[in-house]
C-alpha cells in the first residue's frame, strides 16, 4: 500500500471527523440524561457563524470557540425549556430548534460570506510529532484535535466511573428512581442539554475555524443529523463515538482521496457517500443493538413529571 | 410498647393533600412510637401511599405539619426526608434497571463526591446484610433480581443512607408467603434495633400478624388508631370498608367440558433474551377456571403474551379449539375467540386518548361490514355496553384516561367480554381495584365461566386464585411446579411458589 | 390526572413554577394558540432582524406587501401552498401515526425528478399518447417516486426499527445531490450556458392553470396542483376519520402497544402510510416542477418539505385545516422572497420565523394541556 496515500486519507479523517465527534459527545450527554435534542445542526450552525464573527473580529480563535460555545449552549436552552419545563414534544422542538437556527445563521453571517477569517493553526507537539507516520497523522494537528482527543476518553470515564456520571445515567433511565434518590432531574437535564448544546456549537465552529475555514450558509451540511445518527451507532458511548466520527471521517475524505486517484465517479456520488453511509452504519447498528439487548436511555425524549401514573 | 415512655417518631398533623378532583388526603393525623412497627391500613385509593410519600418527601403537603422526634420539618425533597432518617421501599420499586444493587444503593448521595468507590460500598453493603439478613448479590444487575431481591435492596439502600424510620408500601404483594414470614422477622429485628417501621397494606391477615398499632384510613380519612392485639379481623374490616363486609362468591357448579385451550411444552424468551418459559404444559376446558399461582416474574406474564399472540414462543404448541395458533399473532388468537385482559391496563389494554367508542371497537371494527365505518351507530351500541358493564362515564365521547382504574377494567370487560369469547386469558384482573370494582370483575369472570368460557386466571392474590378457580397450577422460573386443587392448604401451594415441587408432578 | 411540583433553581431559591394538568381543556385555548404563536413569532422574529441593523417594521411592511399586496402577490402566494398543502398532508398523516416523516423534502425532489425525466424524453417516443394522458402518468410517476423513496425508511422502519428521523433526513441530501446529478451532467440541457439546468418541458405538458381564479390577474400561475391539493385534503380527511384504516393509524399513532394487542398490523401499516406521505410529497414535487419552473433545476425548493412540518404540527394534523395554514405559510415564503429581493436578507429568515412559530406553538399548547403557576416556596 502506498503510505502517503493512507496517512493523507487518516489525516483527512480525523479532521473531517473533529467535528462530528463534538456533536456527537454533546448529543450523548444530552440523551444519556434524556433530552433528545434534534436542534444539533442548528446549533451546529449557530456555533459555526458565531465562532467564526467573534474569531474574526477579536482576531482570537480561541475567543471564537468559546463564543461558539456559548451560543451553542444557548440555544441549547431554548430547546431545553420547551422540552423539560413545557414538556413539549421534542422531537418537534428540536426540529424548531435547527430551522431556527439554520436561518438565524443564515442572517447573522450574510455580510461575513466569503469573508477570510482566523483559524486555528496546526501545533506539532515536540517529540511526539517525530514519530515516523503516527507523528504525522496524530500529533501535527491544531488545538481542536488535540482537544477532542483528550474529550472523549475523558467523556467515557465521566459517564461511566465517577458519581456525576452515575447521576447522569440514572436520569435518563429512570429518572423517577433518580427523583426519589434526591438527584434534581430538571438540573441535570439542563445542565447536561446545555453542555450538549455547547459541544454542538464547539463542533460547528471547528468547521468554521479550522477544517473549512469561513462561513457559508449552511456549511454544516447535515453533519448535525448525522451526529445524532452517530449516538445510536455508538450506543451512548463516547468510545464508540470516536469510531463512528472518525469512520465518517474517512468515508468523507475518501472522496477526495478517490478524486486525486484520478476515479472518475461523479462528484454528486461521492458526496452522498456520507448519507448513505450513516444510513447504513445506522442500520447496522441497530441490528447490534437487538442481538446485545442495548437500549437508548429508557426515558430517552419522555418529559419527567413527578407522580405520573 | 407498654410500659416504657416510647418516643413519638413520626407525627403528621393535619396532612391535606389534593390532586385534581380527588382530596386524597383530608386532614391526617398520624404519628408512630420509635421502635414500633405501625400499619397503615386501607383500601386501594384511600390514601395511603400519597400520606407516606409525603412523609418521605416525594410530594408536598397542601396543608398541615410533620414532626419527627418532636421537631418541626419541612421537606422539599426525597433527599431532605433521608438526611432526617425516613426512607421508603415503594410499592414500586424505585431502582434503576440497568444499574448494579451496589450503584442503587450509593444513587443519589454525595459521599465520596466525583470518583465513585465502588469497592468500598460493596463493603458497606455486605456488612449490611449481615446485619439484618438481607442476602443478595451488590455486584448483581438489578434486572437479574427476583421482585423479592430487589425489594431487599430497597431496605438496604434505606439502611445504607441510616433511614431510622422505614416506610414498606405493600410490601408483601411480590413476595411467597415464605418469603413474608423472612420479612417479618427482618422488620421486628429492625423495630427491637429502634427502627421505626411503617407498614402500608390492604389485607387484614398480615397486618394483624406484625403490626404493633393500626391506623385506617378510607377515603382520605383517618378513621381509627387501634392496638393490633385489640383488634379483631372484622371490625378492622368494618373501619376499612365503612359497611359490613360481606365478601363471599356464589360459584355456580357446573360440569367443566372439553378442553378448549391446549397448551403443550411451551417455551419462550423474556425481553432480556433468556428463558422465561422452559416447556409448559397445561389445558383449560369449557366452563373451568383454571388458576395460575406464583410470585410475578416467573414467566406469568411472557405466559399471557405467548398464547395471546404478542410475543413469540421458542419451541411447543398452542391450541385453541383444536386449531393450533402456535406463533400466529395477535389478530389470529382474537379471531378464534380468544379474549385477554392484559396485565397492564393503561398502556396496553386501553388507548388513553381516544373516546370509549374507539376503545370499545377496539378489536371489534374489523368485523363491521364496508371499509368505512359508522361511528354514529358505533357510539349507540357503545352507550349499551357502558350501560350493561357498570361503567362509570359520563358519555362514550369522554377519553377513556378520565376513567378512574376501576372503570378502566369494567371498560377492558365490556370490550372482551362482548364478543363471547371461547378462551379468557385474565391477567391480575383486580390489582389495585377498590373493594366494588373487585366484586364487579369477579363476577364476571364467573358469568363468562358459567357461559362457557374456558378461563386462565393468573393473579398474584392467592385468596382471589383459590377462590374463584376450578383448579390451580403454581408457575416457578418458568416451569409449573404442581397442580392442585383450590381448597389445598396455603402452605402447600406457598411450597410449589418458591419452587420445592411435591412428589407426583401435575399438570 | 397528576400534579407534580417542579423545583426552579436549588433548594435556597423562593419561587417555584407548578405545573397543574387541566382537568376540561378550554376550548378558547386551542383556538388561540396557533394565532398567538404566529403573532408571538412574528414579534421575536422583528426583534431579531431589528438587532442585525434591518428595520424590521419596513421588512415587514416588504413582506405583507409581497404576499397579499396586490392580486398578483396573492396569486404567488396561492402557487407556493400547493407543495406545501400536498407534502403538509403527506406529513401530517405520518405524524399521526407517529411515524416522523421528515424527508417531505427528498421525496418531493424524486417527484420532480420523475416527473422531468417522463416530460422531458418519453412524449418523443410515444407521440400517439394524448398531452392528457401524459398529465395523468406524469401525477402518477410523481406520486410512485415518492412513495419508493419514502418506503425505503418506511420499510427498515417496518422490518428493521431502523430509527426513520435519521434515515429519512440523510435521504433528503441524497435526493436533492441526485438531481444536482441529473442537471448537471446526463440531463443537462446543452444550450443552457453552463447552468444547471435541463432543457424546458414541452408546453402542451405544463400542468394547466386552475380554472376559475379569473379575478386574480390573467396571468397568475396557480395550476392544476391547488385542485389536486384540496381534493388530497377532502380524501385524507374522509379516509382519516372514517375508515378501518384510518381507525388503525388513528391507534397505532396513539398507542402503539394497545394496537398491536388489538391486533392490528403495525409493520404493514407503517408501509402504506409511508408510501401515502412520500407519495403526496412526490406530487408536490411534481407540481412544482410540471406547473411553475417548467424543466428540472438545482434548487427547486426553499425548503418546503421542511416547512410541511412546521404546517402539519400547526395544523394539528387535521387534513381540513392544513390548507388553511399552508396558505399562511405560503405567504411567509412569498414575504421571504420579497425580503430578499427588496432587502438583501437570506431567504433562510424565513425559517426563522417558521422555527419561531413552532417554538410557540409548543410552548402554548401545554398552556391548553396545564395551568402554570408561580408561587412562592414555603419555609
Ligand atoms: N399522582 C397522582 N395524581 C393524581 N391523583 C392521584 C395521584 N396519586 C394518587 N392519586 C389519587 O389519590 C387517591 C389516593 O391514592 P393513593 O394514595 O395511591 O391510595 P392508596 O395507596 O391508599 O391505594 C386515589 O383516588 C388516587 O387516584
Ligand atoms: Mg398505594
Amino acid at each position: 500500500m502506498d503510505w502517503v496515500f493512507i496517512s493523507a486519507t487518516l489525516i483527512a479523517a480525523i479532521r473531517a471527523g473533529t467535528p462530528i465527534l463534538y456533536a456527537t459527545i454533546g448529543e450523548i450527554f444530552a440523551e444519556r440524561a434524556g433530552v433528545l435534542n434534534l436542534g444539533v445542526e442548528g446549533m451546529m450552525l449557530m456555533g459555526a457563524v458565531s465562532g467564526f464573527i467573534v474569531g474574526l473580529k477579536t482576531g482570537s480563535p480561541w475567543v471564537g470557540a468559546l463564543a461558539a460555545m456559548l451560543v451553542g449552549g444557548l440555544m441549547s436552552l431554548i430547546h431545553a425549556f420547551v422540552s423539560i419545563t413545557l414538556r413539549g414534544d421534542q422531537v418537534v422542538s428540536g426540529l424548531a430548534l435547527t430551522l431556527f437556527g439554520s436561518g438565524l445563521s443564515a442572517l447573522v453571517g450574510k455580510p461575513y460570506v466569503g469573508v477570510p477569517g482566523v483559524r486555528f493553526t496546526a501545533w506539532k507537539i515536540p517529540l511526539l510529532s517525530r514519530i515516523p507516520f503516527l507523528g504525522e497523522v496524530l500529533f501535527q494537528r491544531d488545538p481542536l484535535v488535540y482537544f477532542s482527543f483528550l474529550l472523549f476518553p475523558l467523556a467515557w470515564y465521566f459517564i461511566f466511573k465517577t458519581r456525576p456520571g452515575l447521576h447522569l445515567r440514572a436520569v435518563g433511565e429512570d429518572p423517577a428512581t433518580a427523583d426519589a434518590a434526591g438527584i434534581n432531574v430538571f438540573k441535570l437535564r439542563y445542565l447536561y442539554t446545555f453542555i450538549g448544546g455547547m459541544l454542538a456549537g464547539l463542533g460547528g465552529a471547528t468547521i468554521s475555524l479550522s477544517y473549512t475555514p469561513g462561513w457559508i450558509e449552511g456549511m454544516t451540511a447535515g453533519r448535525g443529523w448525522i451526529a445524532v445518527g452517530l449516538v445510536i451507532f455508538a450506543f451512548w458511548d463516547p468510545l464508540r463515538a470516536a469510531l463512528g466520527s472518525y469512520l465518517f471521517g474517512g468515508v468523507n475524505s475518501l472522496q477526495f482521496g478517490l478524486q486525486t486517484k484520478g476515479v472518475t465517479i461523479p462528484i454528486y456520488f461521492l458526496q452522498m457517500m456520507p448519507y448513505l453511509f450513516t444510513i447504513l452504519v445506522l442500520i447496522f447498528a441497530t441490528q447490534e443493538r437487538v442481538r446485545r439487548r442495548v437500549g437508548a436511555p429508557a426515558a430517552l425524549g419522555i418529559p419527567y413529571v413527578r407522580g405520573e401514573r | 410498647m407498654e410500659g416504657e415512655t416510647a418516643r413519638i417518631a413520626v407525627e403528621m398533623r393535619n396532612i391535606v393533600k389534593r390532586f385534581p378532583g380527588v382530596l386524597a388526603n383530608d386532614h391526617v393525623n398520624f404519628s408512630a412510637y420509635e421502635g414500633e412497627i405501625h400499619a397503615l391500613l386501607g383500601e386501594n385509593g384511600a390514601g395511603k401511599t400519597t400520606l407516606m410519600n409525603i412523609l418521605s418527601g416525594l410530594y408536598r403537603p397542601d396543608e398541615g405539619e410533620i414532626y419527627l422526634y418532636g421537631r418541626r420539618v419541612v421537606f422539599n425533597s426525597p433527599r431532605d426526608a433521608i438526611a432526617h432518617g425516613v426512607g421508603m421501599v415503594h410499592q414500586h420499586f424505585k431502582l434503576v434497571e440497568t444499574h448494579t444493587v451496589a450503584e442503587n444503593i450509593i444513587l443519589g448521595l454525595d459521599k465520596p463526591r466525583f470518583f465513585l468507590n465502588l469497592a468500598e460500598a460493596e463493603q458497606e453493603i455486605r456488612r449490611l446484610e449481615e446485619q439484618y439478613g438481607l442476602k443478595v448479590d451488590p455486584q448483581a444487575y438489578i434486572w437479574q433480581l427476583s421482585l423479592g431481591e430487589q425489594q431487599r435492596v430497597e431496605i438496604l439502600k434505606a439502611l445504607y443512607r441510616g433511614a431510622r424510620i422505614l416506610i414498606m408500601d405493600e410490601p408483601t404483594a411480590v413476595l411467597t408467603p415464605q418469603e413474608v414470614e423472612e420479612l417479618f422477622v427482618t422488620l421486628r429485628r429492625m423495630a427491637r434495633e429502634g427502627h421505626t417501621i411503617i407498614f402500608i397494606s390492604h389485607k387484614l391477615d398480615e397486618v394483624l400478624a406484625i403490626a404493633d398499632r393500626i391506623t385506617i384510613l378510607r377515603k382520605g380519612r383517618v378513621v381509627g388508631t387501634v392496638e393490633a392485639q385489640m383488634a379483631t379481623k372484622e371490625e378492622l374490616a368494618r373501619m376499612m370498608v365503612g359497611r359490613e363486609v360481606l365478601f363471599h362468591i356464589e360459584k355456580e357448579p357446573v360440569e367443566p367440558g372439553a378442553p378448549v385451550l391446549e397448551v403443550q411444552g411451551l417455551r419462550a424468551l423474556s425481553d432480556r433474551g433468556v428463558p422465561a418459559l422452559k416447556g409448559v404444559t397445561f389445558h383449560v376446558r369449557e366452563r373451568e377456571i383454571l388458576g395460575v399461582a406464583g410470585v410475578s416474574g416467573n414467566g406469568q406474564s411472557e405466559l399471557a403474551e405467548v398464547i395471546t399472540g404478542l410475543r413469540e414462543s421458542t419451541g411447543g404448541r398452542v391450541r385453541v379449539n383444536g386449531q393450533d395458533l402456535t406463533n400466529a399473532g395477535a389478530r389470529a388468537f382474537i379471531d378464534a375467540g380468544v379474549s385477554h385482559i392484559p396485565e397492564d391496563r393503561v398502556h396496553v389494554g386501553i388507548v388513553p386518548s381516544l373516546h370509549l367508542t374507539g376503545n370499545l371497537f377496539l378489536k371489534a371494527y374489523r368485523r363491521l361490514p364496508g371499509f368505512f365505518l359508522n361511528w354514529k351507530q358505533m357510539r349507540e351500541k357503545a352507550k349499551e355496553l357502558l350501560r350493561h358493564f357498570d361503567v362509570m362515564a359520563p358519555n362514550p365521547d369522554v377519553e377513556a384516561r378520565t376513567l378512574s382504574g376501576g372503570n378502566i377494567q369494567k371498560l377492558i370487560l365490556a370490550r372482551e367480554f362482548s364478543s363471547r369469547p371461547a378462551v379468557v386469558i385474565a391477567v391480575h384482573p383486580t390489582q389495585g381495584l377498590d373493594v366494588g370494582a373487585t366484586e364487579a370483575v369477579r363476577q364476571r369472570l364467573l358469568e363468562q365461566r358459567s357461559q362457557g368460557a374456558a378461563i386462565l386466571l393468573i393473579s398474584e392474590d392467592l385468596e382471589e386464585v383459590r377462590a374463584l378457580s376450578d383448579r390451580i397450577i403454581v408457575m416457578y422460573e418458568g416451569e409449573i411446579m404442581g397442580e392442585v386443587p383450590p381448597d389445598a392448604p396455603v402452605e402447600e401451594i406457598g411450597l410449589l411458589m418458591a419452587g420445592t415441587r411435591l412428589e407426583g408432578r401435575g399438570a | 390526572m397528576t400534579v407534580e411540583d417542579m423545583k426552579v433553581g436549588r433548594g435556597g431559591f423562593p419561587w417555584r413554577i407548578r405545573v397543574e394538568q387541566r382537568l376540561v381543556r378550554p376550548r378558547w385555548v386551542s383556538a388561540i394558540v396557533p394565532v398567538l404563536s404566529i403573532v408571538l413569532g412574528l414579534l421575536t422574529g422583528a426583534l431579531l432582524i431589528w438587532a442585525n441593523g434591518v428595520d424590521p417594521v419596513a421588512a415587514y411592511v416588504a413582506m405583507a406587501k409581497g404576499a397579499f399586496g396586490s392580486k398578483y402577490a396573492l396569486g404567488e402566494t396561492l402557487v407556493k401552498t400547493i407543495p406545501l398543502i400536498l407534502a403538509g398532508l403527506g406529513v401530517s398523516l405520518a405524524f399521526r401515526m407517529q411515524l416522523w416523516n421528515i424527508g417531505a423534502e427528498g421525496q418531493l425532489h424524486m417527484g420532480a425528478i420523475a416527473a422531468g425525466g417522463i416530460a422531458l424524453f418519453l412524449p418523443q417516443k410515444f407521440p400517439q399518447i394524448q398531452p392528457w394522458m401524459w398529465l395523468v402518468i406524469i401525477t402518477a410517476a410523481g406520486f410512485a417516486a415518492g412513495a419508493l423513496w419514502a418506503l425505503i425508511p418506511g420499510a427498515l422502519k417496518a422490518y428493521l426499527n431502523v430509527n426513520e428521523i435519521i434515515t429519512t433526513l440523510m435521504l433528503n441530501y441524497v435526493a436533492i445531490l441526485w438531481v444536482d446529478y441529473l442537471v448537471n451532467v446526463p440531463w443537462k440541457d446543452p444550450a443552457s450556458l453552463g447552468f444547471p439546468l435541463t432543457a424546458v418541458f414541452p408546453r402542451e405538458l405544463w400542468l394547466p392553470r386552475t380554472p376559475g381564479l379569473f379575478f386574480l390577474t390573467p396571468r397568475h400561475r396557480v395550476h392544476l396542483g391547488l385542485l389536486f391539493g384540496i381534493i388530497a385534503a377532502i380524501l385524507l380527511y374522509v379516509f382519516v376519520t372514517r375508515s378501518k384504516w384510518g381507525f388503525e393509524v388513528d391507534v397505532i399513532g396513539r398507542n402503539q402497544k394497545a394496537a398491536r394487542y388489538a391486533g392490528m398490523r403495525i409493520a404493514r401499516n407503517v408501509l402504506i402510510v409511508m408510501a401515502i406521505s412520500g407519495g403526496l410529497a412526490g406530487v408536490a414535487g411534481m407540481a412544482e416542477v410540471m406547473g411553475i419552473i417548467h424543466r428540472l433545476q438545482h434548487q427547486i425548493s426553499p425548503g418546503y418539505g421542511y416547512t410541511a412540518i412546521i404546517i402539519a404540527w400547526l395544523a394539528k394534523l387535521h387534513p381540513l385545516v392544513l390548507p388553511v395554514v399552508a396558505f399562511l405559510f405560503g405567504a411567509l415564503l412569498v414575504a421571504g422572497d420579497q425580503l430578499q429581493i427588496s432587502m438583501g436578507l437570506p431567504v433562510a429568515v424565513s425559517f426563522i420565523l417558521q422555527g419561531l412559530i413552532l417554538f410557540f406553538v409548543l410552548g402554548g399548547e401545554i398552556l391548553s394541556y396545564y395551568t402554570l403557576r408561580i408561587e412562592r416556596v414555603s419555609s
